[in-house]
């Protein structure tokens, strides 16, 4: 591999020693900082717990209670600080349990390198115990994947796997590493990886296209800003308010890209898309320039493509030339990591308001408002709304605290009310839509930032789907706040078949334990609501308890969420009811 | 561009590494693209492998699916040529019965027509080989069909550009 791979020049002269192949995983991840990995021993990796043991000074392992949940909680750990986020696991079962994180990280390009163990590299292809073809099985849902036979290799290829993680448009990396090569014995030295030949993770930004894009944005009249993840993942936050305060351009957020910005900057207009906020949502049809910074399109936010923003011209930064015309069909690509592309496009742009343009969000803000949010946080009727708790869990954080979500209704009222005074607060499942995300992304959010509030807010389906990680919190005292919006429901789908399926709930009506005693169980601070006036105080004490604290809020059972772009129609036919 | 389905030649310059062919065959299957003949070598560059993939599909995805591979860690350089922008070709064997060779003067014939050629004789079968267009080997093809085929095979489709490919300066500016 020698040809392909550029390694770091100053680590060339470093002595080496003799150590096994296990030690040498061990040795790689503390040479990258990962200082925190989330894991599930077996068989096939005992050689590198074996290690983990000696180490544990220097690596804190994190045993799950799942090895889905050690994807999600090296996702949480991840998105949370930028770092790259460790999840291990063993052969077989062990190695498919990690497959639905590794796909959640792709789809929402979080860097993430997952280790698992592989029978004997003799026993390689015999349907051996706990054989399963993990890279075969991986290879469409990873960034980069690679099967290591023999120690030698170790050092090398865990500093290619950081590297790619983590460069470029970030996303998962899988090593397999078969149990014999664990014990082999290698000369350990250690380069960090700094180029490989066939990948070029940042495009270099085209002046000409620059000067493009500005000068459109500078003509327009009527211009619109779609920013997404990429700018959190490019560290743009600050170039990216510089562009939309000297531009004046009205700006909405995917919900992989909010709090980049804080949520009450005066540019702000809202959340694009099927449950995004009226205005944007409307006026993506009527704008004469989009700008889309470090988004991609995804059908959830464009609705019917063949109807999306056909009258305006098409701004697209980006990191990955891939999503270039993938969707939308744009006018000028600028390619390049967001943090250069808007400092560079910063000096090109003309000093501008769109007083009149903006007011046209307001007054759609205000007949949303009118007709949705009025209701929802200010509910008048006797059952508690999700709103009004995330409402409740804004004003005492004060837009601090980072909101993990899980997948559903709860999911899209936490993007829509939740306030962010810091960026990257907002954690969720985006492009996957994996259920069972926020518990354990929770705590890897947690242990990567311990000074900063993290409060899981789930619904009742999803919570299930992860709640073993409860024992996870138990065991490592992750001070993890979580509140479970409880309607008894799969409120999501149940939402759509009444709809769309004419009120035929199949399947989605949940039996749900007893969750405060469930909680309890696991030695964790546990409180119940169903009543508002019991709401404030029970999200006070949540939030005043310094240790991992459970709040169940049971809701109105039947709350729809909307605004909403039904499956196939156009963002401008957007429904308030 | 047109919505039309065509016919291109996808080639993709990458590392001879493990597990690529998989990573690239999976971009074809997720959009359900049939994947009309693929041929992998070495190229002009040591340790470069050359995939020609032979597709039919509009040139809007084909794009699509240029930078899907292209992306991948351990591609180099993917592009998608029509037929007209390639110098291609085909190659077969057919296997016959050597009592054929001597009592039908019309194979004769056919094989020299053909531009084919005589791999190995013995007593009990030749082999023919025979490379060129689609067409070409479609004719040969049905003319011997009559006397009866023992085996027949067809290659995938080779293909060189009549532009240039610049993986080399590629892989020079790799190393500055």
């Amino acid at each position: 591999m020698d040809v392909q791979t550029k390694l770091k020049q100053s680590y060339l002269n470093q002595p080496s020693e003799k150590i096994s192949g296990a030690e040498a995983v061990i040795r790689c991840l503390i040479a990258e900082g990962a200082d925190t990995i989330y894991g599930y021993p077996g068989g096939a990796i005992m050689p590198v717990y074996d290690e983990l043991f000696k180490y544990q000074d220097q690596i804190h392992h994190v045993l799950t209670r799942h090895e889905q949940g050690a994807t999600h909680a090296a996702q949480g750990f991840a998105r949370i600080s930028g770092r790259v986020g460790v999840a291990i696991a063993t052969s077989g079962p062990g190695a498919t349990n990690l497959i639905t994180g590794i796909a959640d990280a792709q789809i929402d390009s979080t860097p993430m390198v997952c280790i698992t163990g592989q029978v004997p590299s003799h026993l390689l292809g015999s349907d051996a115990f706990q054989e399963t073809d993990i890279v075969g099985i991986s290879t469409p849902v990873t960034k980069w994947n690679h099967q290591i036979t023999d120690a030698t290799e170790i050092p090398e290829v865990l500093a290619k796997a950081f590297y790619i993680a983590r460069s470029g448009r970030p996303g998962p990396v899988l090593i397999d590493i078969t149990k014999d090569a664990q014990f082999g014995e290698l000369d350990f030295t250690y380069k960090k990886c700094e180029g490989i030949r066939s990948y070029n993770p940042i495009p270099r930004v085209d002046k000409k296209q620059l000067s493009a894009a500005a000068e459109l944005i500078n003509a327009a009249k009527k211009p619109l800003i779609v920013w997404g993840q990429g700018v959190i993942l490019g560290e743009a936050e600050e170039e990216f308010k510089a562009v939309i305060e000297k531009s004046g351009v009205p700006s909405a957020w995917t919900i992989m890209g909010v709090s980049a910005i804080p949520t009450s900057h005066p540019l702000n207009v809202g959340m694009v898309g099927m449950h995004g906020n009226y205005g944007p949502n409307v006026l993506t049809n009527a704008c004469d320039v989009l700008i889309a910074i470090g988004m991609r399109f995804d059908d959830r936010v464009t609705g019917k493509l063949s109807e999306y923003a056909t009258q305006a011209k098409v701004i697209h930064f980006e990191i990955d030339p891939a999503e270039i015309d993938k969707n939308v069909k744009t006018d000028v690509a600028v390619l390049g990591d967001a943090k250069e592309s808007l400092k560079e496009l910063l000096p090109l742009l003309k000093k501008n308001t769109h007083t009149e343009w903006l007011e046209k969000f307001s007054e759609l803000s205000k007949i949303e408002f009118e007709k949705v949010i009025k209701n929802d946080l200010h509910p008048t009727k006797e059952g508690l709304t999700m709103g009004e708790v995330l409402k409740e869990i804004n004003t005492q954080s004060k837009g601090e605290a980072a909101i993990v979500s899980d997948v559903g209704q709860h999911q899209m009222i936490a993007c829509r009310y939740a306030e962010f005074s810091k960026s990257r607060g907002n954690i969720t499942s985006g492009g996957l839509g994996t259920m069972g995300f926020a518990l354990p992304a929770a705590i890897g959010a947690k242990m990567a930032t311990p000074e900063r509030e993290v409060v899981a807010v789930i619904g009742d389906g999803g919570y299930q789907m992860t709640i073993q990680e409860l024992g996870t919190i138990f065991q490592t005292k992750a001070a993890v706040k979580i509140v479970v919006l409880n309607n008894d429901f799969l409120g999501m789908v149940r939402q759509w078949q009444q709809l769309f399926f004419d009120k035929r709930y199949a399947s989605t009506v949940m039996t749900n334990p007893d969750f405060v005693t469930i909680a309890k169980g696991y030695h964790i601070e546990a409180k119940r609501v169903t009543k508002r006036e019991e709401l404030a105080s029970a999200v006070e004490e949540m939030m005043a308890s310094k240790d991992a604290y459970f709040l169940e809020v049971c809701v109105e059972k039947e709350d729809n969420v909307f605004p909403m772009v039904p499956s196939g129609a156009s963002v401008s036919e957007i429904r308030l009811e | 561009m047109e919505a039309s389905i065509k016919q291109f030649t996808v080639s993709v310059y990458a590392e001879n590494n493990v597990g690529l062919l998989n990573r690239i065959s999976a971009i074809f299957q997720r959009r359900h693209i049939n994947i009309e003949s693929m041929n992998i070598s070495v190229s002009e560059i040591e340790g470069v492998s050359r995939f020609i993939i032979l597709v039919n599909m509009t040139e809007v995805n084909v794009k699509k699916i240029i930078g899907q591979i292209e992306k991948q860690i351990e591609v180099i350089k993917a592009f998608y040529h029509t037929d007209e922008e390639t110098i291609y070709l085909e190659s077969c064997m057919f296997k016959i019965k050597s009592d054929l060779l001597f009592e039908e003067r019309q194979i004769q014939n056919i094989i020299k027509e053909s531009d084919a050629r005589i791999v190995t004789v013995n007593r009990e079968f030749f082999v023919l080989e025979k490379s060129g267009r689609r067409h070409e080997i479609e004719l040969l093809h049905r003319e011997l069909s009559a006397f009866g085929i023992m085996q027949f095979v067809r290659s995938g489709r080779i293909s060189i550009t009549k532009d240039k490919m610049k993986i080399t300066e590629l892989l020079t500016e790799f190393k500055n």
